[in-house]
């Protein structure tokens, strides 16, 4: 930039650099766009063409328009399990964003100071978040089965024995439960996220507001979660779009179907069912269907995320 | 010094939550080691005769080597591949001044938002037509696929904070783009490529998604798809099952144990900052 070489005609030679440099930069993209592209960016407006086709099995080739969706609103055996599953999905989603991100707000508050043994709290906290999401819940259908599983052993050894329940058996319950279970699993990574945070405001703003005379509550609401505005903002938008497409815990827990009877049927299921298992009992797919499915969850999703993006531009202008 | 909650206060809900945490993997190690009638009896205390019958049985019916083995082999290559292209592609983000550099950049970065799970049918076509069906080729270029948004994102972010001199100097002495790439970038960007890489190496290692809508072969199973499957056949069996999901869990748990302190380390270092 600011050396240039002694030359006769600099323009020429500039813009000569300036071509050749294009054309590394372009290289150095390349390699990133085509896989991105042909396997990600591609496929996924492909999807959305997909939807407008209806066919059985893989090959999906009659144009229909707008009647997949028509079907999944109005005809009532669709629209009856895609509002239950759109409803479950966001049951599902609440919970984590209150269970699992308040605690890890929590912890990663108390997790920020100094004290012995918190490099140990911090590997145990984190740790379910390795293990794979199947395994936790195949974990937990047998920790929570009604004749064998710990949860209703140990209620009856403290003498709660009518709290014991079939956990996963039953409808009001079931979807509550494998929300708590994978809220259980993931509570690791907020904290991390929000322990990223807290670390990255500056200890000298803290001391200020000690020096004047302010205890670790007032400092927490007052001083450290008005900065760590910005994560907070992140973590919900990545709960979000995480649990708008859980699907491992829910087919560990109560299958491809949601059982018992639907009740803790999710978007992700209902889009494996129709696309690519197949009902039961014919076994197969609808992939037009599957892609509408599909394309309902991304208009959800963006909507989501461009409520989140108005809210943190305005939350950056403010600041 | 730096004052904050009652240090009691602290332990207190601190323990409390490890125990919520660590008794279900405890219960997984325990009882994988007792009969069935031994777990039945007391599913908490350590095994009073410990026997490895569950292990056997699923070593010997599952071929659960060789789901490790291709397992390791996805990862690993879909997990060096993300690091490479990812790390070329936000070098180019962050220093090329153009406005293609700037549209790609937002490209790249909606990913993040886009699960990539919602592609799964035109994936699946595309793997069939491609005849890498039943193969773990058909989820190596999904994964690098998946790993692009993070990467680029992490990795720009990071460069971007690397003061200008540093790449200055080097191009006053002459060095390309390749070179700056090579002896430049990629030493410094160590931190933040172990963020993307421990990130990733959890998604890999643990999709069940993709081995599920991809793979029925035995020959291209992976761990996950052999878990759900030999789960299926042994739930009653529980000395079984517990070793089938124990000897999954195992290997990612201990190395996760032994590494942890880099682990967490990793991921605050590469987090966007507040």
């Amino acid at each position: 930039m600011a050396i240039q070489p002694a030359d006769q005609n600099p323009q020429r030679l500039k813009s000569a650099r300036f071509t050749q440099q294009n054309g590394t930069w372009i290289l150095f993209l390349l390699p990133a766009l085509a896989v991105y592209i042909l396997f990600m960016a591609g496929p996924l407006l492909d999807s959305l063409r997909l939807s407008l086709y209806t066919g059985s099995g893989y090959t999906p080739s009659t144009f229909v328009g707008l009647q997949n969706y028509i079907d999944l609103f109005t005809n009532p055996l669709w629209a009856k399990r895609f509002t239950g599953a759109l409803l479950h999905t966001c049951i599902f989603f609440a919970i984590h964003m209150s269970v699992q991100n308040t605690l890890g707000l929590f912890f990663a508050a108390l997790l920020s100071a100094k004290f012995r043994g918190r490099d140990f709290f911090r590997t145990v906290i984190f740790m379910p978040a390795t293990l794979s999401v199947l395994v936790t819940g195949f974990l937990w259908t047998l920790i929570l089965n009604p004749n064998w599983g710990a949860v209703n052993i140990i209620l009856e050894n403290i003498g709660l024995k009518a709290w014991a329940k079939p956990w996963l058996g039953d409808e009001q319950l079931a979807l509550i439960v494998i929300s708590l279970t994978s809220a259980w699993q993931w509570t690791g990574l907020p904290t991390v996220m929000f322990l990223a945070g807290f670390l990255n405001i500056s200890e000298e703003l803290i001391e200020a507001a000690h020096t004047d005379g302010a205890n670790a509550w007032t400092t927490f609401w007052r001083i450290q979660f008005p900065l760590l505005m910005p994560v907070v903002g992140l973590v919900a938008i990545l709960t979000f779009v995480e649990n708008f497409n859980a699907f491992d815990v829910i087919f560990a827990m109560a299958g491809a179907r949601g059982d018992p009877a639907y009740s803790a049927d999710v978007l992700a299921t209902l889009f494996y069912r129709t696309g690519i298992a197949g009902e039961h009992p014919t076994g197969i797919p609808n992939m037009g269907m599957g892609a509408s499915i599909a394309t309902m969850t991304f208009v959800i999703l963006m909507t989501g995320v461009l409520i989140w993006l108005y809210f943190s531009r305005r939350q950056s202008a403010d600041l | 010094m730096r004052r904050s909650f009652p240090r009691l206060f602290t332990y207190f809900v601190l323990t409390v939550w490890s125990g919520i945490v660590l008794f279900p993997i405890w219960t997984l190690l325990v009882d994988s080691l007792k009969t069935q009638k031994e777990i039945f009896k007391d599913p908490f205390g350590l095994p009073p005769n410990p026997t490895l019958v569950g292990y056997q049985a699923v070593l010997g019916d599952g071929q659960f080597g060789l789901y490790f083995l291709n397992t390791i082999f996805v990862t690993v290559i879909s997990l060096s591949s993300i690091l490479f292209f990812g790390s070329m592609a936000a070098y180019a983000l962050a220093k090329w001044k153009s406005r293609a550099s700037g549209v790609l950049y937002v490209f790249f970065i909606a990913g993040l938002m886009i699960p990539i799970r919602l592609a799964s049918l035109d994936l699946l076509r595309l793997m069939i037509a491609l005849r890498l069906q039943n193969t773990l080729w058909s989820l190596i270029p999904v994964y690098i696929a998946m790993g692009m948004p993070i990467a680029t994102f992490v990795l720009t972010t990071f460069i971007r904070s690397l003061p200008n001199e540093m790449f200055d100097a080097a191009k006053v002495d002459g060095a390309s783009e390749w070179r700056v790439y090579l002896s430049i970038i990629v030493p410094l960007l160590r931190p933040a490529l172990a963020t993307v890489a421990i990130f990733m190496m959890i998604k890999i290692w643990n999709d069940f998604w993709f081995p599920l809508i991809f793979i029925r072969a035995e020959e291209a199973r992976t761990v996950s798809l052999g878990v759900s499957l030999l789960f299926g056949q042994y739930h009653t069996d529980w000395n079984r099952a517990l070793s089938v999901l124990a000897l999954s869990a195992l290997p990612f748990l201990i190395l996760y144990i032994i590494l942890s302190r880099e682990f967490i380390q990793g991921l605050t270092a590469g987090a966007v900052k507040g």
